[in-house]
């Protein structure tokens, strides 16, 4: 478990204290995915390194399964890191040495493994991460997907129990992407590690994610499970990263034509899937118009969410029928 | 007579070979000492840079200002200053040993300035990413720094052996011995321009041939 207890950042900027983050108070939980989205600038790459001390908080504490970690130093410092994996946008892997020899890396940065062991968790971690036969290349030789599957491989080599991922897909192609978060989850599946992420895409969070901090200018404006702040976003920010993420960005008022009352409906679950809205309609005689709307899944979990102008005598009953099966409705305003 | 006494009437060719001996082993004795002392010398300017892992910009303050004032000394003028020095350390002031020492303290700073350099040019993430795995600072700079950046050393290497060529035969002005003085005393002084040719010949050949082996060895080791 990872806690931030007003944990602050601030730099010296030409004799002037810039803030980087505001005082953050936050819990991450053993062995979920936590998104940190935000903006350039926002704070979330400080934050995000104060749990391996990369950056150390100007103010408050950072603690690592209990411990207060914030004044880590030399031996007590290193062994903290050794037990938190990270990968990076830019993969950072060292061009000198063979994908084998950049797995090693860390075993053999802190000794105590014979070379015969080492070479079989090598051999196991290239297994996992699917790259056996390119355990010889060179960095150079690979594309931007297997390099960062090298990291993937390099950061969980010495069995940490969380794994900090540094916009570890920004720079690849939306199908390397997916791949790479596939892999991702499947390993805090199978290995259960707390995964802290940060982006600056909805869509990274919404694929992998348990629960979201949003950031914005130092500040945690919104926290949450992703399926809450995704469905329902509260902040501004928030909302324009969910915007972004259906690519809907700045629409809404060509909607001014439309007859009837407008109206957000989210399903979760099983009801994604059901003919709830067909039942309704039938039953009520209420007409809708379908304005928007996505069906999709928040990490394992199905969901839907239409935009609806509605218009009927029964449209009441009809909204009662649909809170009762488990819809969420909001109306939208205009 | 033979061609090559047709050619060039004056050369005593053992003398010549004497010389390019005398050359070889000095400039190897004093790039041994100059990637001793330089290499650790650059390596603690880059540590100790502003930014940097062990940032003391007063120490780098310090250390920069002495590497400049080394080497901003013509090395002509720096071997005349150096003679107490010389002869306190080797024992004598002039010859092969002797040349050693200005010859050392005139390439290692310059030598130290193109590691860091060389190191400056190492990507940061990887730097970052080593720190993030728990490597200590000694691990960083063996492991990480100096293999990443070893293209860039090489060339460094490349430079100031080509550099100590030209200083070797400065030193022969003032009577270090070696293909340099051969140019000076026989070519310059005595007249004998096949002399001259001969010499400067064999220097390019030298520089030549240090060059390919450099490009060669910087192609071997460049990854990216």
């Amino acid at each position: 478990m990872i806690r931030f207890e007003a944990a602050s950042k601030s730099y010296q900027v030409n004799g002037t204290l810039v803030p980087a983050l505001q005082p953050v108070d936050l819990a991450i939980q053993q062995g979920e995915v936590f998104g940190i989205i935000g903006h350039s600038g926002a704070g979330k790459s400080t934050l995000l390194r104060m749990i391996n001390l990369l950056e150390r908080p100007t103010a408050g504490k950072v603690l690592v399964d209990g411990r207060d970690v914030t004044h880590a130093e030399g031996a007590e410092l290193r062994r903290l890191r050794a037990g938190i994996g990270m990968i990076f946008q830019h993969f950072n892997l060292l061009s000198s040495r063979t994908v084998a020899d950049n797995v090693a890396f860390p075993l053999r940065l802190q000794g105590g493994s014979a070379e015969a062991d080492i070479a079989a968790r090598v051999a196991e971690l290239l297994a996992l991460v699917g790259l056996e036969a390119h355990a010889n290349k060179y960095p150079a030789q690979l594309s931007g997907g297997q390099k960062q599957r090298v990291g993937i491989a390099r950061a969980l080599a010495s069995k940490p129990s969380i794994l900090l991922c540094d916009e570890a897909t920004s720079a690849l192609d939306p199908q390397t992407t997916a791949s790479v978060l596939e892999l991702l989850a499947d390993i805090n599946r199978r290995l259960g590690l707390t995964i802290v992420l940060i982006t600056h895409e909805m869509d990274v969070i919404r694929r992998v994610c348990d629960r979201v901090a949003v950031l914005d200018a130092g500040h945690v404006v919104e926290l949450g499970t992703v399926a809450d702040v995704f469905l329902h976003p509260q902040h501004p920010t928030t909302r324009r990263f969910v915007a972004e993420a259906d690519h809907r960005e700045g629409r809404g008022p060509e909607y001014a034509g439309v007859p009837g009352k407008l109206f957000r409906l989210s399903f979760r679950g099983d009801t994604t899937y059901s003919p709830l809205l067909s039942r309704v309609v039938r039953d009520t005689g209420v007409e809708y118009n379908l304005l928007s709307g996505r069906v999709d899944r928040i990490k394992d979990e199905p969901y839907g969410q239409l935009t609806l102008a509605m218009h009927g005598d029964r449209l009441d009953d009809a909204l009662a029928q649909l809170r009762t099966a488990g819809v969420d409705i909001e109306e939208v305003t205009r | 007579m033979s061609p090559l006494q047709t050619l060039f009437p004056n050369i005593d060719w053992a003398e010549i070979l004497q010389a390019c001996f005398d050359t070889l082993l000095m400039l190897a004795g004093s790039l041994l000492f100059t990637l001793a002392i330089g290499l650790p010398l650059g390596v603690w300017l880059f540590l100790t840079a502003r930014g940097q892992l062990h940032a003391k910009p007063k120490l780098y303050g310090v250390l920069s200002l002495v590497v400049n004032v080394l080497r901003s000394i013509p090395f002509i003028i720096l071997m005349i200053l150096l003679i107490p020095v010389t002869k306190a350390v080797t024992g004598v002031s002039i010859g092969i040993r002797g040349a050693i020492v200005p010859l050392v303290v005139g390439a290692a700073p310059f030598f130290a300035r193109l590691v860091e350099t060389a190191l400056r040019e190492v990507d940061r993430g990887v730097i970052e990413a080593s720190q993030a795995m728990g490597a200590t600072t000694k691990q960083i700079v063996m492991r990480v720094l100096l293999p990443e950046a070893r293209p860039g050393l090489v060339a460094a290497t490349t430079v100031t052996a080509v550099a100590l060529v030209g200083y070797t035969a400065m030193g022969g002005i003032v009577g270090a011995g070696g293909l340099g003085a051969l140019a000076y005393q026989y070519g310059y002084n005595g007249y004998k321009p096949d002399y001259m040719l001969v010499t400067v010949a064999l220097l390019v050949v030298l520089v030549q041939v240090l060059q390919m082996l450099g490009d060669w060895l910087v192609a071997r080791y460049s990854r990216k």
